[in-house]
């Protein structure tokens, strides 16, 4: 008799049901919604912030002081110890290899260029680098996402050179123009705009920077961008004084700290460090927004919440005769809240399937529309959104419900509410 | 008897229109339903409210977080000049209040030993307010006599000059400077091979002006860059430049941030206001009988459409009022936790929530009354 009743409910008041299943489906799609980019955000802003640069340095261990003023190098080029390029695609065998983003070498040559001193930058634009199995695109035009080219970027593997905006005022030069380094002929294949100071100087190929100096092989320093973890007190400690587990912990978590100490144990003789700058900075952003979304979402659950239990509170307001007749027939306080409850967890359920699923594709919408990538929904959320979803439908109905058995059944027959 | 109280009481009430009082007399006496329609009035125009707030102020908010990376202007000398001397006089006199601005003096002095190091002079309590990731051991300290010829020496470089810890000298153009380190600095970039002094000991000892001044300006990327029209007017023998990285860095993490809070307020604000109709409607629908009646009584359509839209645009109005407090409550609360400074009320908000909520409710008072105008009074009276 439980199961027909709550049936013919079901089959006899489409409308009604109806009315209150859009709502539920409605507040547990904005949820899902919500949770799935709240969840997601920290990924994606921190991708976004991957734009400020590289937040990670490796240098040689042995490093003699820059003598750097502006961007123009002081130091001796013979100065100095070097990193080996052959090293390089090690660090995509590190641990935390798919947090890696990008990375470029740096060789900083002096060169005089039309009477001039100034730096040629040897370095990689977007080099295709293998390791093991995998095929991998590097360099300046993923890790320095701010620099742009009015012409052409040189290929990796050519002679060209690229000539920072402000010199090429200085000696009158253009993209396509030939210009003469060190008595050798390079085309201009770009003009390159940075904002600081390589708009100074002379960006060229790693392996033309090389050759100047006569050091094939030789990097001077790698800049990584790597997704991170906010830093907090565990991540500042000494890995040497960590044992066991807790070392295990501090190297498997995407610090920057255990970045760096991975990027050191991958490259020989180098020394890793934060730039402080980004790295320091993108933690703050990134909880700042996080939280920020948090808090969002929980006013969005709130409200999902509210209309949910108006919407099952007016349908249960609205069957008061039908409660009065069930109980004028002899049924107890007990029975009728259970076929009630019965009514809204079964439209709990159904409906938070599909408001999950809308859900789910409302945040994918997002994701691509806003971040240009997908906002992936993990499928424990659907439990906990069903849960949450019942949970919710039962204390909108509770209190209408009391009401509802509470009242006189001789009132409600008579239609005197 | 109670007939006769009644009365009474009628006829000790002041003179009012029936209309009112059959506005106030339907809240009253129907508190329950009432109450529970101004509730989810409150809270659909408390919800708004806090995220039109937060959506306006949170902008603002984050756009200080990424004044943390610093200097988003540099102004620097020419190649081999120094600025003017009155430059820092002139940035600070155009710029906007709550701008930062330091000074850096650049100079390449030898140590005892003969090697090349770089020396900078600038002003220590400026620099640690505009670079806050600077991790220094110690500050030199201001005012005491220990401050003249401090210095904060990168970690690189106190590997060379001052392995342990101790005064060391260093010359420039033949003049010696006696320099007692206060602290270490490390950054991870080019400061750590740097010895800091500040600027007044700086400029004494090598006799340089500054040459480079670092500035931190808040605001969006147009009005960055009309402050660096505004700079480079005065100051037309320096490059006044923007540093790109963290301009355009900032702008496109704010450009989604902005996309992901417009989202997600359209999508509370849409179910707050449905959450809203479908209350509202149930209550105008479940007084059906007061309308039945009404009409019954020879009320014109006009008359009844009129009480009940009075009814509700009274109840979006007190509902917006309380819910606009609510919110700005909640958004202050929600500044205040996640950004340790208070969201400003915004009263331009006001006017929105209070007209989206009339809307609303008439919107929901409309539909079923339009509805209820089909049927006879007769059939709605006796329960059918």
């Amino acid at each position: 008799m439980f199961v027909r009743l709550v049936y013919e409910s079901f089959r006899r008041q489409k409308r009604r049901k109806l009315l209150a299943g859009v709502a539920v489906t409605l507040g547990v799609c904005v949820a899902t919604a919500m949770i799935a980019v709240a969840t997601d955000i920290g990924d994606k802003i921190n991708r976004e912030l991957r734009a400020i640069g590289a937040n990670l340095v490796v240098t040689p261990q042995e490093d003699t002081l820059d003598v750097e003023i502006g961007g123009v190098n002081l130091k001796p080029p013979s100065d100095g110890a070097y990193l080996n390029e052959a090293d390089l695609p090690k660090i995509k065998g590190m641990f935390w290899r798919n947090n890696i983003v990008g990375f470029a070498p740096m060789l900083p040559v002096s060169v005089t260029v039309a009477g001039t001193n100034t730096t040629l930058l040897g370095t990689y634009f977007a080099k295709q680098i293998q390791f093991g199995k995998q095929d991998f695109v590097t360099g300046v035009r993923i890790t320095h996402p701010w620099w742009r080219v009015e012409g052409e970027w040189p290929d990796d593997g050519s002679q060209n050179v690229l000539l920072g905006e402000r010199l090429a005022a200085k000696i009158g030069s253009h993209a396509g123009d030939q210009i003469e380094i060190a008595g050798q002929h390079h085309l201009i294949s770009g003009i390159l705009s940075t904002g600081g100071v390589e708009d100074d100087q002379i960006v060229a190929p790693l392996s033309l920077a090389q050759q100047f100096i006569g050091k094939p092989g030789a990097v001077r320093r790698i800049y990584v961008s790597a997704l991170t973890k906010p830093e907090d007190a565990f991540a500042r400690r000494d890995p040497a004084s960590l044992r066991g587990p807790e070392y295990d912990r501090w190297y498997c978590s995407p610090y920057p700290q255990s970045i760096a100490y991975q990027l050191q144990e991958a490259i020989p003789h180098s020394h890793a460090e934060q730039i402080r700058q980004v790295a320091q900075n993108e933690g703050t952003v990134l909880s700042r927004i996080k939280g920020l979304m948090l808090l969002i979402t929980v006013a969005a659950l709130l409200a999902s919440a509210l209309a949910v239990s108006a919407a099952m509170a007016t349908a249960i307001f609205e069957r008061r005769t039908e409660i009065g007749l069930m109980k004028a027939l002899g049924a107890g306080d007990f029975p009728v809240s259970a076929l009630f409850f019965a009514e809204a967890t079964l439209l709990a359920l159904i409906s938070g399937l599909v408001g999950f699923l809308g859900g789910a594709l409302l945040a994918r919408q997002i994701g691509r529309s806003i971040f240009a990538s997908q906002i992936t929904i993990e499928p424990v959320l659907l439990p906990i959104i069903l849960a949450i979803a019942i949970g919710v439908t039962f204390a909108g109905s509770a209190l209408a419900i009391r009401r509802a058995v509470k009242f006189d059944p001789v009132y409600a027959l008579r239609g005197e509410a | 008897m109670n007939f006769e109280l009644a009365k009474q009481r009628r006829s000790a009430a002041p003179h009012r229109s029936m209309f009112l009082r059959m506005l106030i007399r339907a809240a009253v006496l129907r508190r329950g339903r009432a109450a529970d329609a101004l509730l989810a009035m409150v809270v659909a125009a408390g919800v708004t409210t806090a995220i039109l707030n937060l959506y306006v102020d949170t902008q603002t908010k984050l756009r200080e977080q990424f004044r943390n990376y610093g200097a988003n202007i540099v102004v620097v000398a020419r190649e081999g000049e120094g600025l003017p001397a009155d430059a820092l006089q002139m940035v600070r006199a155009t710029l906007p209040g709550g701008s930062l601005t330091v000074p850096f003096g650049y100079a390449v002095a030898r140590t005892s030993d003969g090697r090349s190091i770089v020396v900078s002079g600038t002003d220590f309590d400026k620099v640690r307010k505009l670079d806050s990731w600077w991790s220094v051991t110690a500050w030199p300290q201001k005012g005491a006599e220990s401050e003249a010829n401090a210095a904060l020496v990168g970690i690189r470089a106190a590997k060379v000059v001052t392995p342990q810890g101790r005064p060391f000298d260093l010359s420039f153009k033949g003049r010696k400077i006696h320099l007692a380190p206060a602290g270490t600095l490390k950054t991870g970039a080019a400061e750590d091979n740097r010895v800091y002094l500040s600027l007044s000991d700086f400029e004494s000892w090598t006799g340089l002006q500054p040459s480079t001044i670092e500035i931190a300006v808040s605001g969006s990327a147009q009005e960055v860059n009309s402050t660096i029209r505004d700079l480079q007017r005065p100051l037309p023998l320096a490059d006044v430049r923007p540093v790109r990285q963290i301009v355009e860095g900032e702008a496109r993490v704010l450009g989604k941030m902005r996309s992901t809070l417009l989202a997600s307020a359209v999508l509370i604000i849409l179910t707050a206001a449905l959450c809203l109709l479908a209350t509202l409607t149930g209550w105008v629908f479940d007084r059906r009988r007061d309308f039945a009646i009404m009409k019954a009584l020879g009320a014109s359509a006009a008359l009844i459409n009129g009480f009940f839209a009075a009814e509700a645009a009274a109840l979006g109005a007190v509902g917006s009022v309380l819910g606009f407090a609510l919110g700005v409550g909640a958004a202050t609360w929600i500044g205040r936790a996640n950004f340790h400074a208070p969201v400003a009320p915004r009263l331009s908000v006001f006017p929105v929530v209070l007209a989206g909520s009339i809307l609303v409710a008439l919107l929901a008072a409309i539909v079923p009354i339009s509805l209820l105008q089909r049927f006879q009074p007769a059939n709605i009276l006796r329960g059918e």
